[in-house]
């Protein structure tokens, strides 16, 4: 019996189970518990003090008030200056910047010669470096400041700029290494062939195929550095403090009223970029690393 | 003619694993060298030593009469094609054939000459905007060929260079790279596994394992006379038949259980002793069906039809061995045929050192 209508065999599965339900509300109970923090945030900043004293920290604002944030921004104490976040802001980007470039490039050429120019000792040297990857900064904090002061540079641009570098490269080494090991090391080979030396390998072939792993570094970097408190505070000197020491110090502020709307702005402030930067570039960041993951 | 490469008592170790040992080579000028055998039996480390792209442990490279041994690959006029294509991604396929003459900083209207030539020769001269992720296997080969061709190598290297690609285009590139070599006149070292590749293209063949080359010569005097019981099963297919049993040398044959077969017809290199385990090896198309008085009978066990040829599978005292007949013969399982076996073409062996006898 040969029957015209094909069917599949029983009804087609449904989507929505128990367990999917399941997870959605996990997921979301999730969301929420992170969330919670950024919208406390976000509301208090946009109260007057009368309603944050009187009301629930939960609240919807009753009216909005939007002084907090032109205050964060450049008029917030700090001491006995008051001139807000935004020296802050210009500081953490003559810090960020030549951080990100330097420690970005020296972790590629890093892995490049680690994964292609596989000289004697290079594993030894790669253990050193993942170890270094384990160490916490604290231990190395006074050490490091000590060779700073003595070459001149400890309180200075150049010197916070070095620290990050240096702290930097476990991490970035680690991770191009991995991702170069996972190209094929014919392109390598047949890149000799054609007469390439270290660094003409290095910028003709291997940085044009990069771009994935370097998003990476980029992020994982211009967030680490934005966000240090600790080595910003002790290496970049007085005149180079990032935006994270200043909020501290308006939201440490021992005289006068706790305006927690205002602290709350300053800390939104400060925030937005990393926040920004994940936003924006969450999807290379995921794919970066799956293209490491998966071939290497 | 001159020696084009010489390789002269190369040894590389890897760790403290030898992976070649002692290795002495030469190739002719304009000659086809083929490297055949199993993984792991170092060819592909001889390639890349006479690249420049692995350090030997010691011996001496020459190319063209030059002492490369310590050269950088770029000054041994080479050009090499990699079975991963190996090009360069970011780049499109001119820039790719271009890179070479680039990075040595070649005048432009010289680079664009070559271009043309090479691409002319391997008909790709439409895919030179194209970026190599747009090309076909076959496609990006050519290209990795073309990338050689405009270095104006002396030497060509080929690291299995088909082994990515399906049956018919490798059939198909394998006949272009012959044509290739006979319009061209290159010398050129190919490392393959497949041992069609190795019949087909080579002048001369050595098979090599474990680091040793086994034997080297014509693919004719290879397949006809292998020295070593490891070159006469790797070359083949449908592989040679081989029968353990002993040597009587007071009626000159080989004995198998309680059945004789005569060796008179065998031109043994070295004549074994009475009563020497022997390895009595033949190849399925060396056997033929025949009424003589001195053929046996067998049952068919099995048969494998393969279009031109048919394989039929017989069992002499328990050893099943293969015979090559015509694809039109109609035999069917359970036959019964009487067979002979063409004595003078089987190759016979020592059982403990291996070596042909």
């Amino acid at each position: 019996m040969i029957s015209n209508n094909i069917e599949a065999s029983g009804p087609k599965p449904k989507h929505l189970t128990i367990g999917r339900i399941g997870l959605y509300f996990f997921i979301i109970t999730c969301a929420l518990f992170f969330l919670m923090p950024l919208y406390v945030m976000i509301i208090t900043s946009l109260k007057d003090m009368d309603e944050i004293r009187s009301g629930n920290l939960l609240y919807i604002p009753q009216k909005l008030s939007y002084y907090s944030w032109p205050k964060a921004w450049s008029e917030a104490c700090t001491g006995f200056i008051c001139e807000g976040l935004r020296p802050g802001l210009i500081n953490s980007l003559k810090i960020t910047i030549p951080s990100v470039i330097v420690s970005v490039t020296l972790g590629a050429i890093n892995g490049y010669a680690l994964a292609f120019w596989r000289f004697k000792g290079a594993y030894f040297f790669f253990g050193l470096c993942l170890f270094g990857a384990f160490i916490p900064y604290q231990v190395m904090v006074y050490p490091l400041l000590k060779i700073e002061s003595a070459i001149g540079i400890y309180s200075s641009l150049p010197g916070i700029i070095l620290v990050h570098t240096i702290f930097g490269m476990p991490i970035l080494t680690l991770i191009f290494r991995n991702f170069y090991s996972s190209l094929p090391i014919d392109l390598f080979k047949a890149a000799r062939i054609d007469g390439g030396n270290f660094l003409k390998i290095f910028f003709y072939v291997i940085i044009p195929m990069s771009a994935p792993i370097t998003i990476v570094a980029v992020i994982l970097q211009v967030t680490g550095i934005w966000n240090d408190f600790l080595l910003g505070l002790v290496f970049a000197g007085r005149d180079n403090q990032p935006m994270t020491v200043l909020l501290n110090n308006i939201v440490q502020v021992k005289f006068g009223v706790v305006e927690y709307n205002v602290d709350m702005a300053a800390t939104i402030l400060t925030s937005i970029l990393p926040l920004a930067v994940y936003l924006l570039s969450g999807r290379w960041f995921v794919r970066g690393i799956a293209a490491g993951a998966i071939k290497g | 003619m001159n020696n084009s490469v010489e390789v002269k008592k190369l040894s590389f170790n890897y760790g403290n694993v030898e992976i070649l040992k002692n290795l002495d080579l030469d190739i002719k000028d304009g000659e086809f060298m083929v490297l055949l055998g199993p993984s792991g039996c170092g060819k592909t480390t001889l390639l890349n030593c006479i690249a420049g792209l692995l350090d030997l442990d010691d011996g001496q490279i020459i190319i063209e009469g030059d002492n490369v041994t310590w050269k950088e690959p770029k000054d041994r006029h080479i050009g090499m094609v990699f079975q991963s294509y190996a090009l360069y991604p970011s780049m499109s396929v001119e820039k790719n054939l271009s890179f070479g003459l680039r990075m040595s900083n070649t005048p432009k209207n010289i680079i664009s000459e070559k271009i043309d030539k090479a691409s002319e020769l391997l008909q790709i001269k439409e895919l030179l905007l194209r970026k190599p992720s747009q090309l076909s296997g076959g496609q990006r080969q050519r290209v990795a060929i073309g990338r050689a061709l405009v270095r104006d190598a002396k030497v060509f290297l080929f690291d299995e260079p088909l082994s990515n690609l399906d049956a018919k285009l490798r059939a198909e590139l394998r006949y272009e790279i012959k044509k290739l070599h006979r319009d061209l006149g290159n010398t050129m070292i190919y490392v393959t596994h497949d041992q069609i590749e190795a019949m087909t293209l080579a002048d001369r063949i050595a098979v090599m394992k474990n680091g040793v080359i086994q034997q080297l010569d014509s693919p004719k005097e290879i397949y006809n006379k292998p020295s070593s019981l490891f070159v006469a099963d790797f070359i083949g297919s449908p592989g040679m038949n081989f029968f353990n049993g002993k040597f009587v040398s007071s009626d000159n044959s080989f004995a198998l259980n309680n059945s004789l077969i005569n060796l008179n017809n065998y031109q043994f290199e070295h004549k074994p002793s009475d009563q020497t385990d022997i390895v009595f090896g033949i190849r399925p198309e060396d056997i033929s069906v025949s009424d003589s008085k001195e053929s046996i009978e067998f049952k068919i066990e099995l048969i494998e039809p393969m279009g031109a040829d048919t394989l039929i599978w017989l069992s002499f005292e328990d050893t099943p061995f293969s015979v090559r007949l015509e694809g039109s013969s109609e035999y069917k399982l359970g036959d019964v045929i009487n067979i002979k076996f063409d004595i003078k073409r089987s190759s016979i062996f020592d059982k403990k050192t291996e070596l042909r006898l």
